[in-house]
């Protein structure tokens, strides 16, 4: 079980819209994890300088938010070998797809583009099926 | 060097959403898929607080703004066909995301948190799209015969 968190869930929604408005106002780049770590993966993209800036940023952010006291609830109920293989699905997905959550999900979708809105719908179905067939056929 | 501090920045307030949102926990991530069993609906929230100020946000920016700050113009991603390769990967992210419950933008902020599997799943998600880059590669080579 986890606790269903409307209010943090929606302030935290905000902040990751926050980021993707000022990387769009300062950097004119999309806030999508994918892009911006595919672009720090060799062979480098020529603007790899600031995406492992922001790369730093969103790994110290936690540490922080822990060192003023917050707690980070965090538990992985799957074995080692789904997060490799899903894992390795996810980066496949991500590459032919040309996104995840945030890209698609958030820039894309702000930006009402066609594209995104069709992947976001199509990974939130597969999500769901997944899960579905995982706790509930496979190991229900 | 005040774009990389601003960037570092901006990848902090990234990475704090993250965390206060929930997203950076799989446990959190996979209920939320879990329909018919432990269901929490707190990433619709996520997504509701994320696209509202992102689409006021942008409209915002692109209204007042020319260029943005540190470059010459916006880089806005080519408009891309949908296609079987968009729709094809879109399905293996979400069949790989409801395996693992971790997303790209989840698990960057939680390396830090000190836990063997998400460097593992970071790994694997690197190994992916290396070879999907290697596979793409390939396929845009016609055949030498």
């Amino acid at each position: 079980m986890t606790d269903s968190t409307p209010f943090q869930s929606l302030l935290g929604g905000a902040l990751i819209g926050l980021s993707a408005v000022l990387l769009m106002a300062l950097h004119g780049r999309i806030a999508g994890m994918t892009g911006i770590l595919t672009g720090v993966i060799p062979p480098l993209a020529s603007e790899w300088l600031w995406r492992a800036a922001f790369l730093a940023g969103a790994v110290v952010a936690p540490l922080l938010y822990q060192a003023i006291g917050g707690h980070i609830a965090f538990s992985v109920p799957v074995p080692t070998l789904a997060l490799v293989g899903g894992g390795f699905l996810v980066g496949i997905g991500v590459h032919f797809g040309g996104g995840c959550p945030s890209g698609h999900g958030i820039c894309g979708m702000a930006r009402l583009s066609p594209p995104s809105i069709i992947a976001v719908a199509t990974f939130m179905m597969t999500a769901f099926a997944t899960v579905f067939l995982v706790r509930h056929v496979i190991g229900g | 060097m005040s774009k990389l501090v601003s960037a570092f920045l901006i990848g902090g307030v990234f990475g704090l959403g993250i965390t206060v949102s929930g997203m950076i926990n799989p446990a959190k991530v996979l209920n939320f898929f879990d329909l018919a069993g432990t269901w929490d609906p707190s990433l619709i929230f996520v997504m509701g607080g994320g696209l509202a100020i992102a689409f006021a946000g942008y409209r915002l920016v692109f209204r007042r703004r020319k260029a943005p700050v540190f470059e010459t113009a916006f880089a806005l991603p080519t408009k891309r066909a949908i296609d079987a390769e968009l729709v094809g990967g879109a399905a293996v992210f979400g069949i790989g995301w409801g395996i693992a419950g971790f997303c790209p933008g989840g698990a960057i902020p939680a390396l830090g948190l000190g836990y063997s599997a998400t460097p593992i799943f970071v790994a694997a998600v690197i190994a992916g799209i290396i070879v999907a880059r290697f596979a793409r590669a390939r396929l845009a080579q016609p055949a030498a015969t």
